[in-house]
């Protein structure tokens, strides 16, 4: 009798499973609807017949990245271009999500590459024996600090993100401050800009990391005088906020007057039409890559190869510099959004000792701001 | 009599346990296996030793740290007090009192959990943030903080505590209020006397709901928290800042404390609580009273027009070229990014969310029969209500990172679901099911154990009480569940966000997505069409439930 709804609930669990099968078949037609096209949808070949023709390679790939989802769009239709029978199949999420996950996949890799993913979550990858070595075709041009130093190398480097003040013009002037006030670190201090201030929390965001990180090098690396200048800042800081792009899209929406960033976040702010002025400190920009890596798997998938070839080829490279202008084969020409020769901005990153001294840095950020301003609600 | 009957048949019952068993070893596989898979990490070192409890010990030793364990109760305290009393107050207005604008009030109070939370937040800043439009005419409040979170999560938790209490008051017993009536109970006393008490066991389940709601919710206290910490986001900092998951678990198993604490609450009340509807009950008929309706109806307006704002933000931010700077009208922010799954991600969240609702109805549903029809299995059961309550305390993050470790092992059998939409549809079962469950067992616990006794007596199987006269009996409660699931499935980012698979993208991430790329306009314009098949789902639910009384009035009449 009651046997009957056993019955149903097996039947009912087999279903779940079943359609859970079809879905992520490739062949089904609604994942043809769903997923993202990058190609024209062509059957998809087993694995070993991949390579019958190198000219013409066909399947598809697994891509993890951290890119913001409107380059993504852009940059794929520019290599589908070149090689419109590979699918390339995407996952984008924020720099920190998107290695939690890969970190959390480890014993069992989805993904068969990493593409434009901070180089610091790269080097925690690396430690864990996740990424397989490849040298990628044309890896000389890139500049030997913006590639892991392992010969074959890691990961590689394609561009680079460096911290930057977002100013809001108009909320400056209510503070009787104008943009041409706020030139270093050091302005950051002045009285005006007490509780005015917004900037990315450096345990949720890579960009307040790396912000701190550079902070910490510019000081001197082993002294307090860094941590004197982050207690000075902490009083005129209004909120820490877990995304590197927020402080300065608080600031273009005038929630706050000044947002400690990154370039492209202000930059992009700026050309959509909002009141704000982008500055890089004097003193220089604490700065992160990012960069494209393949994973460790039991099979590589030899389309892997091609695309981390096409990733930092001179038709990529332009593609990112329309982004994000520091690329990382160096380079000339004027960049939009600055004035100078934005490279000559990085500060000469000790990416050896910022990874070493990660967890204590955060530790101790944490101890003197995090609980701090907790408490003082 | 019954209780003789009882006696009979409580001995082991074969189908009935295998049943039984058969879901409960389908929700340990779901919940149990990979919650442990987790959790381990919590007594292990980053290099993977056993350390003991040095990973809490270092917790709590953090002054910074614990003191988000504070924080996170104030913000739940606050928050599910003011909902629950809202709720409360707005479930009594349309079960109890002949207000006019009835339906347009019972829609308008679930727009909250049409649109993701994201939104709320957003909403929030046009409302009261330092530029916003309540701010610019002198109300100065400090949103980004305490203010903001509990200002957020009433307003996430609200919708649940009304639902709760409208399910519940619904299913009133007529005779109680005629005999108050009939020995001259003033309405006030009658109100506390009698309305009050009859929702006791509601109350206490929507204390826990929106308590455990607001503990573990991180949508708001990341985009509106400022520098206040919850446990929530504290998660999110160690996995996704610091990669530490050995100190996320920690901080995952903390967040269970108010699901235990509820389940033992839980126990204590049930030896108590019997059912309230016998097959004897009469509908009740609501009596006029001016002043009653007056300040219920301004209540409900208020909360109605509250809520409405928010929703106008979001047309305005979707319409307009640039807002605030260009307001003039557009629909270019309904062209998506490619990557975001476009369009696609949309039909993809609604055949999720199909299924989400289809077999999550029927396994809760069988799952609180179960639980509350059934005689004996006493071990068994109380496993049962237990796992029932975890899943409430379980932030997305924390289910989304456990099912990545247990189901994409090479080892697991069930591997292969992994990277599908069965493993999306899994983990939205699993991480919205307390609230129908209660829904579930409060409509099942109105329902007269009589009509089991009796089909026992006539020896006719419980399937097909179940199908026959309890589940008809609960209809409402059903679609009620059915529309949970698949509203929240629409909406849900937390979870999938560790889950979706290339293949398959969802709305709600792209909204995310969108939302961090500073895309508000694109956000606001998915989070519209995210909002109108949820009001059309739920239109439907209203036609069904009309044809419904129309069919047991005509039914009567014959």
């Amino acid at each position: 009798m009651q046997k009957l709804a056993t019955i149903f609930i097996a039947v009912l669990l087999a279903a779940l499973m079943l359609s859970g099968c079809t879905e992520g078949g490739a062949t089904s037609p609604s994942v043809e609807d769903t997923a993202q096209e990058t190609a024209t949808p062509a059957p998809v070949a087993d694995e070993a017949a991949q390579e019958t023709d190198p000219s013409t390679p066909e399947g598809e790939i697994t891509v993890y990245t951290a890119l913001e989802d409107e380059q993504v769009t852009e940059y794929l239709a520019v290599f589908n271009a070149q090689y419109p029978d590979v699918k390339v199949n995407i996952v984008r999420e924020s720099t920190g999500v998107i290695t939690a996950r890969l970190l959390a996949e480890k014993d069992n890799p989805q993904a068969d590459l990493i593409w434009g993913t901070a180089a610091s979550s790269m080097m925690v990858l690396d430690d864990q024996g996740m990424l397989e070595p490849y040298t990628p075709a044309g890896v000389d041009r890139i500049l030997p600090e913006f590639k892991s130093d392992k010969q074959p190398p890691t990961w590689v480097g394609i561009d680079a993100w460096e911290t930057a003040f977002i100013v809001n013009t108009v909320k400056l002037e209510e503070l009787g401050l104008s943009p041409s006030d706020i030139k270093s670190y050091e302005d950051l201090l002045r009285p005006e800009l007490k509780g005015q201030i917004v900037m990315s929390n450096p345990n949720s965001s890579g960009t307040g990391f790396l912000t701190v990180a550079g902070l910490l090098q510019l000081k001197g690396k082993d002294t307090e005088a860094g941590w004197d200048y982050l207690n000075k800042l902490h009083e005129n800081v209004d909120q820490y906020v877990h995304s590197g792009s927020k402080p300065a899209k608080m600031a273009a929406a005038g929630e706050c007057a000044l947002g400690v960033s990154f370039g492209y976040a202000g930059i992009s702010q700026k050309s959509d039409g909002a009141p704000v002025e982008v500055i890089f400190p004097s003193e220089g920009s604490g700065w992160d890559l990012e960069a494209n890596a393949l994973m460790k798997k039991s099979e590589i998938n030899p389309i892997s190869h091609i695309f981390l070839d096409w990733a930092i080829s001179d038709e990529a490279m332009a593609l990112y510099k329309e982004n994000y202008p520091i690329i990382a084969t160096g380079g000339d020409g004027t960049y939009e959004g600055y004035d100078s020769d934005p490279v000559k901005q990085l500060i000469d990153n000790d990416f050896v000792w910022t990874a070493q001294n990660r967890e204590a840095i955060l530790e101790k950020w944490i101890k003197n701001y995090d609980g701090k301003s907790a408490a003082e609600e | 009599m019954p209780d003789r009957i009882k006696h009979r048949f409580s001995g082991v019952n074969l189908p009935q346990l295998t049943v039984m068993s058969c879901m409960l070893a389908a929700f340990t596989v779901v919940l149990v296996l990979p919650l442990f898979s987790l959790f381990s990490n919590a007594f292990l070192s980053k290099t993977g030793g056993f350390v003991g409890l040095a990973n809490y010990a270092r917790y709590f030793d953090t002054p910074s740290l614990s003191v988000s364990v504070w924080n996170t109760i104030d913000i739940s305290l606050v928050s599910t007090v003011f909902s629950a009393v809202i709720g409360f107050l707005y479930a009594y207005a349309l079960a109890r009192t002949r207000i006019p604008f009835k339906s347009f009030f019972k829609y308008t109070a679930l727009i909250p959990i049409f649109i993701p939370t994201i939104v709320h937040a957003l909403g929030l800043v046009y409302l009261f943030g330092n530029q916003g439009i309540l701010t610019g005419l002198g109300f100065h409040t400090e949103l980004y903080g305490r203010f903001g979170i509990i200002l957020s999560e009433i307003i996430f938790t609200f919708p649940q505590a009304f639902l709760m209490f409208y399910v519940a008051l619904e299913y009133a017993d007529g005779r109680l209020y005629e005999a108050a009536d009939s020995m001259g109970v003033p309405p006030l006393a009658k109100f506390l006397r009698v309305a009050l008490p009859e929702v006791k066991y509601t109350a206490v389940n929507v204390f826990f709901v929106c308590f455990t709601l607001a503990f573990t919710d991180f949508g708001a206290p990341k985009v509106i928290g400022g520098n206040y910490n919850v446990l929530a986001t504290d998660i999110y900092k160690q996995v996704a800042g610091q990669f530490n998951m050995n100190m996320g678990a920690v901080v995952g198993t903390l967040l269970l404390i108010p699901a235990v604490l509820s389940f033992i609450v839980g126990r204590l009340m049930d030896s108590r609580n019997t059912g309230t509807i016998s097959a004897k009950s009469t509908t009740l008929t609501i009596k006029k009273s001016r002043p009653r309706d007056a300040i219920f109806f301004t209540l409900c307006a208020f909360v109605t027009l509250s809520f409405l704002t928010l929703i106008a933000s979001l047309f305005l931010g979707a319409l307009t070229k640039y807002y605030p700077f260009d307001l003039s009208f557009t629909l270019k922010h309904f062209a998506f990014n490619m990557s975001t799954g476009g369009m696609g991600s949309y039909f993809n969240s609604l055949e999720m969310s199909l299924l989400t609702a289809v077999f999550g109805t029927v396994f809760v549903f069988i799952y609180a029969y179960m639980m509350e029809k059934t005689n004996g299995l006493g071990a068994l059961r109380k496993y049962g209500k237990l796992l029932s309550v975890l899943p409430l305390a379980l932030p997305g993050m924390v289910i989304g990172l456990s099912y990545i470790f247990f189901f994409n092992s090479p080892e697991n059998p069930l591997n292969f679901i992994y990277g599908t939409v069965a493993i999306l549809v899994l983990s939205n079962i699993l991480h919205y099911f307390s609230v129908p469950f209660f829904t579930a067992t409060g409509a099942l616990k109105k329902l007269d154990r009589e009509y089991e006794s009796v089909s026992e007596s006539m020896n006719i199987p419980r399937y097909k009480t179940l199908l026959l006269v309890s589940a008809p009996l609960s209809l409402p409660a059903i679609l009620e569940i059915f529309m949970y699931y698949f509203v929240n499935s629409m909406v849900t980012v937390s979870a999938v966000v560790f889950l979706y698979s290339a293949h398959f993208k969802v709305a709600s991430i792209a909204i995310s997505h969108m939302e961090e790329a500073g895309d508000i306009s694109q956000a606001a314009a998915m989070s519209i069409l995210i909002l109108l098949i949820n009001v059309f789902v739920r239109l439907l639910y209203e036609l069904i439930i009309r044809l419904m009384k129309k069919r047991a009035r005509r039914k009567e009449a014959i």
